[in-house]
């Protein structure tokens, strides 16, 4: 019991960061249409971003103080992020306006490519240590319920938090604001959205920017975990499925989705893969994604799509 | 390209519906095609075949196959390598279990056991389509990329995935230069290109674009979405399986799972969209196009980089691949969403009324 609890509860902890990233995929695509592929390489371009400058601040300063560094560091991403959000609307998103999805989609394949390579050409290809001072030592809860207790790693338990702040904030964010307004408003409809008046472009680089700073908190808590490397990139395709199950306009279902892939990779991985070899982790996801919208083609949040002629 | 088609008179229904209804055309294409099964042997070195010709050729062959499910379909797919991986090891699994295998039906069998993976993983595109189905097709990908590695039996037991295949023999003649390589691909690329050629513009051809124009109207108009989409699942992973066959036996002769991986499949897929999308020849353009621009980018860079004084590494080609690579992309989509081929009717438009205003 104690064990299958400590698996849940790891599965719930992963799930968590999946949804980190997965929020970014949700954001963009609720206010542009635009299915962000390249989300995978902006968490890796902003992770190796944030720990080359905690690098290279002490360097060019002199100043040795960790925080200042890393305080520094995750200001300075955030402005590249911007720039970088800036550009990608600039150069390509406002060439395809009312293109089809799937035109968009390639797009930010290309994107993808194109940030990988710049990524690494600018900061370099080595495994590079974001240190935020996470903790990395276990702690044991409920030991007076279970022999031994459940372990629980502490880094993945800040990880969680982090993570539900964010949300929270998003949340407040595209509900009370006026720009989070306008936000909602151009995901609606574009056409609608621009006839009362709201700049399309201008939200298109805000929700960008948004995107690019949730994907540097990815890429900062993931990076802490395992180490900035190109391997980061594949989080995205990690986190596709739990887009797909949560449904791609809602940002609950981006948690929740989470939580079940997180869940369920751990679980099936644990329980299920000695029986067919292990290693099953990564697409039992995409299968359970799948057979998910085999009964519900728009995810558990999405909205209902309707076809018309 | 100084040619009109004035002057040729079609008489029979035959004569308007060939391939090449212009007598100019039908010569140029002769021309090549001798031109590659007859100068291209004796003229072109080893390195030239084995670097550039033979990719190409199989490449062309497989974006062929992408190109009838996402140009033709507009099914988007991103699990092409999926496909060529289970052609590949499934041709290796009647070669090496089947006593006297012959090269080319297990090569055929390779291709059917990819249809069928095809049609599994087609099933989703009934149910959901466009941006959800790019990520099913994910699933294939992710499925076989383990399936091959840890499923023993497929890969005849070897520890880490890697098979090798030896002896090919082709109607007794020995699959061992590159010259017999380059016309083995040559000979199934022109095969199946004239089969799906015929096919994309026949009934069946029509119901796939009906289908990708729009499915809901495709379907009041009595196409059955489901026959139209399961066919290009199976035709498109059946020619991207013998591709995917062709790549292992022929191309690498020994491999292992990674050499399918995920960024073969994407890399498929920008053949296709640089190529053009909905059309055979803009195929092979893609597939010319990405095979070759990597070697080009390694004999250029280090140039240019000489040229200006810096010192380019090989990390900083492969990063500098990427960049252009990405950059092309969204260019092309930009620009020219209809990619090379369309380049290449437009000048030839242009070219034909040239140089007269009219």
């Amino acid at each position: 019991m104690a064990f299958f609890l400590e698996t849940l509860l790891g599965g719930l902890m992963a799930g968590m960061l999946y949804s980190l990233v997965a929020l970014g995929f949700v954001l963009i695509f609720k206010a542009s249409g635009v299915f962000n592929f390249a989300q995978g390489a902006m968490v890796l371009f902003a992770a190796l971003a944030m720990a080359r400058f905690a690098e290279w601040i002490p360097k060019w300063t002199g100043i040795e103080s960790p925080v200042v560094a890393t305080i520094g560091a995750f200001v300075i991403a955030a402005a590249v992020m911007f720039v970088v959000a800036w550009l990608i609307e600039y150069l390509v998103l406002r060439h395809l306006v009312n293109q089809e999805g799937t035109t968009l989609l390639m797009a930010t394949l290309g994107i993808t490519y194109f940030m990988e390579g710049l990524g690494q050409t600018v900061f370099g290809s080595d495994i590079y240590k974001i240190d935020i001072g996470m903790p990395k030592e276990p702690v044991f809860l409920l030991e007076s319920v279970f022999e031994g207790g459940v372990l629980i790693n502490k880094e993945d338990l800040i990880a969680a938090v982090i993570a539900a702040v964010l949300v929270a904030l998003l949340s407040l964010f595209f509900q009370k604001t006026s720009t989070g307004r306008a936000l909602r408003a151009v995901a609606d409809d574009h056409q609608a959205a621009q006839s009362i008046g709201i700049p399309l472009n201008r939200i298109w680089v805000i929700v960008w920017c948004v995107a690019g700073i949730v994907a540097l908190v990815a890429g900062m808590i993931w990076g802490s975990k395992l180490g900035v490397q190109f391997s980061l990139t594949t989080v995205a395709l990690r986190a596709l499925p739990v887009v797909i199950l949560g449904g791609l306009t809602s940002v609950p279902g981006a948690i929740i989705g989470g939580l079940i892939i997180g869940v369920g990779e751990k679980l099936s991985e644990v329980f299920l893969g000695p029986y067919v070899g292990g290693g099953i982790e990564i697409w039992f996801a995409y299968v359970l994604a799948l057979a998910f919208l085999l009964v519900r083609p728009q995810g558990l949040f999405g909205e209902k799509i309707i076809d018309r002629v | 390209m100084f040619y009109r088609e004035n002057g040729q008179f079609k008489t029979s229904y035959a004569a308007d519906q060939q391939i090449f209804p212009i007598a100019q055309d039908r010569i140029a294409i002769g021309l090549i095609l001798a031109f590659s099964v007859v100068a291209v042997p004796m003229l072109a070195s080893d390195y030239l075949f084995r670097a550039i010709l033979i990719p190409f050729l199989i490449f062309s062959l497989a974006a062929v196959g992408v190109n009838i499910l996402v140009g033709y379909c507009g099914q988007i797919s991103l699990g092409s390598g999926a496909f060529m991986a289970v052609g590949a090891y499934g041709a290796y699994n009647f070669f090496v279990r089947v006593p006297n295998m012959p090269l080319i039906p297990a090569l055929i069998l390779g291709g059917v056991c990819s249809t069928f993976f095809g049609i599994l993983f087609g099933l989703p595109s009934l149910r959901v389509k466009g941006l959800y189905l790019a990520v099913a097709t994910l699933a294939a990908q992710f499925f076989s990329d383990w399936m091959f590695l840890r499923i023993k039996w497929f890969t005849n037991d070897s520890p880490s995935g890697s098979v090798s295949v030896s002896n090919l023999q082709v109607f007794g003649f020995e699959i061992e230069s590159p010259v017999s390589k380059y016309l083995l691909c040559l000979g199934i690329l022109m095969v199946i290109g004239l089969l799906a050629k015929n096919l994309v513009r026949s009934a069946i051809g029509r119901e796939w674009m009906a289908i990708r124009d729009m499915d809901v109207a495709a379907s009041v108009i009595g196409i059955r979405p489901m026959y139209a989409k399961l066919s290009a699942f199976a035709v498109s992973s059946f020619i991207i399986g013998v591709a995917g066959a062709l790549w292992g036996f022929v191309y690498l002769g020994a491999w292992e799972p990674a050499a399918f991986s995920v960024d073969q499949s994407f890399k498929m897929l920008f053949m296709v969209i640089i190529g053009g999308m909905g059309s055979i020849m803009g195929s092979f353009f893609g597939a010319a196009f990405i095979v070759v621009l990597p070697i080009a980018l390694n004999q250029l860079l280090p140039v240019l980089g000489s040229a200006i004084g810096l010192e380019i590494s090989t990390a900083g080609i492969s990063h500098a691949e990427l960049m252009v690579f990405g950059a092309l992309i969204v260019w092309f989509l930009i620009v020219e969403p209809h990619g090379l081929a369309k380049l290449w009717s437009i000048g030839k438009q242009k070219l034909r009324l040239w140089p007269f205003p009219h």
